[in-house]
Parts: C-alpha cells; structure tokens; sequence
C-alpha cells in the first residue's frame, strides 16, 4: 500500500470521526452532570439518521437535505427532553445499575417503533445537494460532503468548548459534574439542569446520526453498533472530557480506517488480513488506553456520587421457610419429565430456563457481593459453549468431558481478562469488561479456520446416557443446581466475606489485610468458571451454536436477569432468570415486537419495582415484620 | 427568623437527630456546640435539605420550608456552608464565586445584604490575588475562605456555618472570626456549628449544645464560656 493510499484513508477516517465524536459528546456530557450511562444514546443517533433520510427523500431539495438534518436533531432533542422529564426524573435516586436498565429498555422500545414506522429494510438518503462532487485530493477523489464532516467536527469541538469555559450554563455544568448535590444547595436547580444537559446530549446525538445521511444507510442495527463505539470513544477520551472525546473518536476512526486500508498484509510466510481486525482494533486500542491510563486520555477519577443509594442490608442464610420452598421446587423439578409427558415442549423451556439461573447466578456472584458490574459476562458463556463444542469437533469427546472443558475455557478467559479488569472500577470496569466481550465475539465470528465463522457449528449432540431429553434435563439439573449451590457456599465462605468487604469499603478491607483485587480477580475467574459451564450445556441443548453466543446482547440479557431479581438477594438472580427466559419465550412467540413489549415491561418493572423483584417482596416482608 | 421544632433526621436505619428545637433572630450569631458526632452537621444538612430521611418542621421566615428541595431553601435565603469545604476544584476561583450568585433579596420590604466579588476580596483579602486559579490548586484556609465567599454570592439572610475553624492554620482562624464580625455587622444572621469553644466566644451570642443528637443545653454564650461543669459534661474541652 502506497503512501498517497494511506494518506487518503486517514482522511476517509476523520470524516467518519465526526459523528462519531458528537456521540461521545453528547454520552459524555449526560453521564458527567445525571450520572446516568443513556445506552438508549445509540437510538437517538439512530432515530436522527432515520428522520434526516426520510425528510430529504420526502420533502427534497437543498431545504429537505440540509433542513432536515437540523430538524432532525431537533426532534430528537425533543424526544431527549420528554425522555428525562417522564422517565429518568423518576430514577435518578434509584441505584446506577437500574438506570442502565432503564435506558436499556428504552433502547429496545425506539427499536421497535423505528422498525415499526420504517420496516426492516435499510434506508439510503439522497446525496448532499451542493455537495454531491468530489474534490480530487492525492491523485484520487475524494467526496466534497465528506470534507464538510472533517470540517464540522472541531466547529462543533470548538463551540462546545467555548459553551464549557465561557457561559454560566457550561460553568454550571462542569461544577454538577464533580459535585451536582452542591451545585443545588448554591440555589441551582438541579432538574432543569439535568434536562437541558439530556437535550443538548440527545440533540448531539441525532445531529450526529442526521450528518450520516449522505454516507450510510439507516439501518436497524445501528444502535448498538454505534452505543458500543460510543462507549469506547467516551472511554478512551476520558469521561466528561469533550477535547478527550474528539482525540479518541479521531483515534478510533483512523484505527479502523487503517484496517480496512491495509487488508491483506504479508509478513514473510503470515497473512494478516486487518480490514477482518477492525472490531478487535477498535477494543484493543481501548483495552491498551485504559491499562496505561485508567481514567481515559484526558480523564480524572470521578468524583464519588454523594448521597448514594439505600445501604444494603447484608445476606443471610436462607431462612426455614425460604429453605422449605427451596426443597419442594426442587421436587416439583425433579418430577417434571414426568408431568410433562404430554408436553415435551415444557422440559426444552426449562432446560433454558435452568442454563439461565446458571447464567444469571454467575453474573450476580461478581455484580452484586463482588461489586463489579460485567457488562461482558457473555463472553466466558461463549468460551464455555465454544470450549465444549470444540472439543466435540475436534477430538469427538464425550459429552461429560467437553462439559469439563467448558468451565476451564470460562475460566481461563476470565482469568486473563480479569487480570485488567480489577484494576478498575464502577464505569470503566463495565467498559472494559465490554469490550472484552467484544473481542471474544470477533474471534469467534472471524477465526473461521477453528470456529466455522458467522455459521458457527453444528451437530453437538449429547452422547449416550444423555442423549434423551429427560436425561439430559437431569444432567442440567444437577450441573445447575451444583452451580449455584456451590455459588452461594462461597459467598458464605470467608472469601464471600472479603469479596464484599472490598465492594463496600476497598481501603478498609485492604487496611485489615485483605488483598482486594487478588480477591476480585479470584471472584471474577469463579463467576467466568460458572459461566462456562452454563455455556457448555447451552451448546449440548441446542445442537448448534454460533457467535451470537458471546453478543453484546446475551450480556445484557443476563444484567437485565440479575436486576429483575434484584440485585440485593441472593434468591433474586434464579427468580429473575425465570421470570425473563419464559417472559422472552411467550411475548416472542406472541408478536413481532417481542423486544419492544419486553423493554416496556422492563421500564414498567423499573419504575415500579426499583429494587427489583425478590429486593421488592422482600422489603415487604420486612415491614410486616417490623411496623414502623 | 428561623425556628427549627422536633428535627429528627436518619442515616439509614439508624436515628442520629432526636427532635433538638430552636430559633435564631434577625441579626443573631447563634453557636451550635457539641463534640464529634453530635450532629451538629447533621442538623445543618438536614435544614438544607440535603438529607433524605428527616422529618420535623423547619420555618424560615415564617414560611415552612422543610418539604422544599435544597435549591428551593437556597432561593429562599439560606445559604450553606459545609464543613468540607467542597469547592469545585476543577472551576477557577472566580467561577467558584459565579456559581454561587444569587439576586439580590428583600427583607421587609428593604434590600437585603448583598454582596459582590470586589466586596467580598476586602474581607478575604488572599482570594483577590488568585482569581484565575483552580480550586485544586488552592491551600486549606483559602479553599475554607472560598467556600464561604461562594455561598455570601448568593446574598443569603442567613448563614449556616459548618466548623469554619477545623483543620486549617491559626491566622485562618482568626480571619475567618473577624469574617463572621464583619457578616454579623452587615445584618446578617449566622447558625454555626463548632467545637472550638474559643472561636465560637469571639463571635456568637447565644450557644446551644447537643449530645447524641439531642438539645442539652442552651442559653447565653458568655454563660456558656464561664460554665465549666457544663463545658466538661458536654464538649470535648
């Protein structure tokens, strides 16, 4: 590849750096002042494209295009606006991990009204009128609309910054961000604040998605897909720095540009071929930054939010009663292939059903007492399902022997992961845990040689005595319900004492002698161990498996799991995993909409049930015991 | 000016304030004492709102305030300094005082006390040579000077002043007493809460002290300064 060749795709890297920073901006902004992580940010740079396209394909002309970019953001500014006032507002005092549920659910909701409106297929805008040409840069063409993107960027930078340093608002906005309780006793109002910062967050993002129009089409992914650069842009900069964000949307932008610049590179008898490696580039470029430097490029520690949430009040041993109902599921477990004789149907749910306690237990063993917020628990689930599966393909093992492997890959993945991810904490361990997530999945989806690529592979069958269904129920049985009583004997262990002692007070902990990130590290590899089984089994019940086993959105379905329980109790995740797998199972079979339906559950349950579940019945139950 | 009955306040499960009642008249300096934990802070947060469990009633001029969020208590006139300081260290100390402003209120009818960042350099004289500098930048007492200076922006009827003295040097101390004289001299009212018996002599009129979150003492300061048996029983002296 030519100099001129790698000049002219750095410069195709800057025009994508653009939108891309405006994202970031925006999440950036919100997060720094409301605390809140708005997952639903990807929606709204997704809904910003869907308006601008279809308004300069409706109305048309220089007024349709270029209007309606502007209008675009606006609308979408709006929707930010009645977003915080109807529903955040709500929410703010609730812990940060049912925010992200929150927007979460809402992520899944404007999905479904955009494909609702829009249909399922893509839609391309109209070139730029006035800008449809190219300018001829480096003996190549490059599009004229494209040098407007590089341009807009440091404006939008520029005026950001001058808004920040010079206006009362931008003083006020960067005093809430380090200490929002403060600013309110000064005599600031804290709720318009946060709703202007949510407008003008949720305007940067639809502007950026709007400016997208003559470039990409809109599509139905692109949530996620842009949330997901968000994060890292956001992370990599630094959060609540803007300058840190335009450095690390540029830095992305031309990492991945360069990948798919270079392609096929030789290095003597190797092939790499890096316009696969723009996912992991990406990731990786993050992993690095937030090694080196924790808090991002230009970042600071956050600041601790004052005035937390309720205290948790500390697990205890089931109770007699609790134990007794325990006991008879079980039985009714353990009678099931009987009474559903006539209803095979029922014993294929509940084997998903149990795979995802397995699942959902492992995740809150490390979320909830170890305090560290995985928002890539799917990946050592992925390690497990592809450990076991592999060893079916390649060495035909038998069925118990791969789902030996399937924890040690769960394990082994988590262990070297882990490693990083301890080193940081609340936000950024959430990140990173992402983005290793996301690695996992590229080299799933990419290593095609080992993995069969996006086919996956097929045919992992459980061998002889497993190989019925009630048999193979009762192998599920048994692994799940050794999993997660050996879960619960940890946190019941000195281990599970100082697990939680370095949630709730690292310092301390570490002052009475406790190694801290030894014993998260510990904690982590368990949860990834637990996880892999549950992989393992996932692979064996269903026969096929592909990368999607490791996605972003299995993480986030066992999150979601783990708060629907609630995340104070230890009953909560089994509950919570129930409660979801058959939601899931019955609302998709019902509509077309499932995912729509089931974040408007979500958002009801949240509003509703702030603690979750089992956290709800349960404060219940206390004030019965005790009448205040 | 303002009357305070039955403030009870909780962190959590556990109850910290056990209904202390009192009052502090126009023009009043009024000492809260007490030891360590008493719940000297605790009582000034509770009256800003600032925590979330409390109950009892709290009225500033003669209007109820205690369901009002702390932005509308601020509004009303009750500016808040708190004990640790919390200045925004990443905001010069101009901006620091910017974010504090307030309009100019009314008392009766007359403009209240008011004030701006040139009258506010004269009695923090440290503060006029570093307008430019970050909080982050600044030393104990000037950060302590600062934090005061943010909440006189927003030209409040009454202050709520939370252990000015702790932990800085001892020409500080003495500045910020002759700060309190100066305040006290401009017609404004002051609520202090302190431990240091010699500081709170200096500048208040009247003293009441609690102990586990309750009223145990109340009365004239220059009592309370000769009072050695009460001194014993109930402050760390």
């Amino acid at each position: 590849m030519t100099l001129e060749a790698l000049l002219f795709q750095a410069l195709n890297g800057l025009a994508a750096a653009s939108s891309l920073f405006f994202v970031g901006a925006g999440l950036s902004l919100i997060f720094g002042v409301t605390r809140i992580i708005n997952i639903a940010h990807g929606s709204f740079y997704m809904l910003g494209l869907y308006l601008a396209a279809t308004l300069a394909i409706k109305v048309g002309g220089g007024f349709g295009f270029w209007g309606g970019i502007l209008a675009a953001g606006l609308v979408v500014a709006a929707l930010g606006g009645l977003v915080e006032v109807l529903l955040l507002r709500r929410i703010y005092q609730a812990p940060e991990l049912f925010q992200l549920l929150a927007t979460f659910a809402l992520l899944l909701v404007i999905n479904d009204v955009v494909q609702y409106v829009w249909g399922p297929e893509d839609l391309l805008g109209p070139r730029a009128p006035g800008l449809r040409g190219s300018v001829e840069i480096l003996g190549r063409n490059f599009p004229s609309y494209d040098l407007f993107l590089i341009a807009i960027g440091p404006l939008v930078l520029l005026l950001l910054h001058l808004m920040l340093a010079r206006t009362r608002f931008g003083r006020l906005i960067r005093a809430a961000t380090q200490d929002r309780e403060m600013v309110g006793a000064l005599g600031v109002n804290q709720a318009m604040l946060f709703t202007i910062v949510f407008v003008l967050g949720a305007f940067l993002a639809g502007f950026g998605g709007a400016l997208q129009v003559a470039r990409e089409p809109a599509n139905l992914g692109l949530d996620l897909v842009v949330i997901s650069d968000a994060f890292v842009v956001v992370v990599v900069g630094g959060m609540g720095s803007i300058t840190g964000a335009f450095l690390a949307a540029v830095i992305i932008a031309e990492v991945k540009a360069l990948c798919i610049g270079l392609g096929l590179v030789h290095f003597g008898a190797f092939a790499v071929n890096f316009s696969k490696l723009t996912l992991v580039a990406e990731f990786l470029v993050m992993a690095v930054v937030l090694i080196v430097r924790p808090f991002g490029l230009l970042g600071r520690p956050q600041a601790p939010v004052r005035n937390p949430a309720e205290i948790e009040d500390p697990i205890r041993p089931a109770t007699l009663p609790l134990r007794a109902a325990a006991a008879a599921l079980l039985l009714l477990l353990l009678l099931l292939p009987l009474l559903s004789k006539t209803s095979p149907y029922v014993l294929v749910l509940s084997i998903d059903v149990l795979i995802a306690i397995l699942f959902a237990t492992s995740l809150h063993f490390i979320m909830g007492p170890g305090g560290m917020h995985s928002f890539g628990h799917a990946a050592y689930f992925g390690l497990g399902a592809y450990g076991a599966a592999l060893m079916v393909k390649f060495a035909a093992a038998a069925t118990l022997l791969a789902l030996i492997v399937a924890p040690l890959a769960g394990l082994m993945g988590a262990l070297l992961f882990g490693w990083f991810a301890v080193r940081l904490s609340g936000v950024y361990l959430a990140m990173l845990t992402l983005a290793f997530a996301q690695i996992v999945w590229s080299i799933l989806f990419q290593w095609e040689e080992v993995t069969g690529g996006s086919n996956g592979i097929l045919g992992i069958w459980p061998q002889a005595p497993f190989d019925s269904r009630p048999a193979f129920y009762f192998l599920t049985l048994a692994l799940v319900l050794a999993g997660v009583l050996l879960l619960r004997c940890f946190l019941f262990a000195p281990f599970g004492y100082a697990m939680r002692a370095g949630r709730d007070s690292p310092l301390r902990a570490e002052a009475i002698g406790i190694a801290v990130k030894r014993v998260q590290w510990i904690g982590f590899a368990i949860a990834g161990a637990f996880a892999g089984i549950a992989g393992g089994v996932f692979a064996f019940a269903k026969g096929t498996i592909s990368p999607d086993v490791a996605w972003v959105s299995r993480s986030i379905d066992a999150m979601v799991m783990v708060l629907l329980g609630g995340i104070q109790t230890l009953t909560g995740p089994i509950v919570g995993a129930a409660v979801f797998t058959v939601l899931q199972d019955n609302v998709m079979r019902q509509t077309a909409f499932w995912r729509g339906l089931l974040g408007a559950v979500i958002l009801l349950l949240v509003l509703v049930f702030p603690g979750g579940i089992v956290g709800a019945l349960s404060k219940r139950a206390a004030a019965r015991r005790k009448p205040a | 000016m303002l009357e305070v009955e039955g403030l009870k306040a909780w962190y959590g499960a556990a109850q910290v304030l056990f209904e202390p009642s009192f009052h502090v008249g126009h023009g009043e300096v009024v000492a809260l004492m007490g030891r360590n934990g008493a719940g000297k802070s605790t009582t000034l947060k509770a009256l800003m709102a600032l925590i979330p469990q409390r109950s009892g009633r709290v009225r500033f001029l003669d209007e109820d305030i205690s369901d009002l969020k702390p932005f509308q208590i601020a509004r009303r006139g009750l500016g808040f300094v708190p004990e640790d300081r919390r200045i925004f260290s990443d905001l010069t100390v101009a901006e620091n005082l910017d974010i504090g402003r307030q309009p100019v209120r009314h008392l009766d009818g007359r403009p209240a006390p008011s004030w701006t960042m040139e009258k506010l350099f004269t009695i923090f004289p440290n503060l006029r040579d570093m307008p430019d500098r970050r909080g982050a930048h600044m030393s104990g007492g000037e950060q302590q000077m600062l934090t005061v200076a943010r909440t006189l922006m927003g030209n409040p009827l009454l202050v709520l002043l939370d252990e000015p003295s702790e932990g800085v040097a001892p020409v500080i101390v003495e500045q910020m007493a002759n700060a309190i004289v100066e305040l006290k001299k401009e017609g404004l009212s002051v609520l202090l809460s302190e431990q240091n018996i010699h500081f709170a002599e200096l500048v208040c009129d009247r003293a009441y002290v609690l102990e586990k979150g309750q009223l145990q003492w109340h009365g004239r300061m220059a009592d309370l300064a000769t009072d050695v048996a009460v001194q014993r029983r109930l402050l760390s002296v």
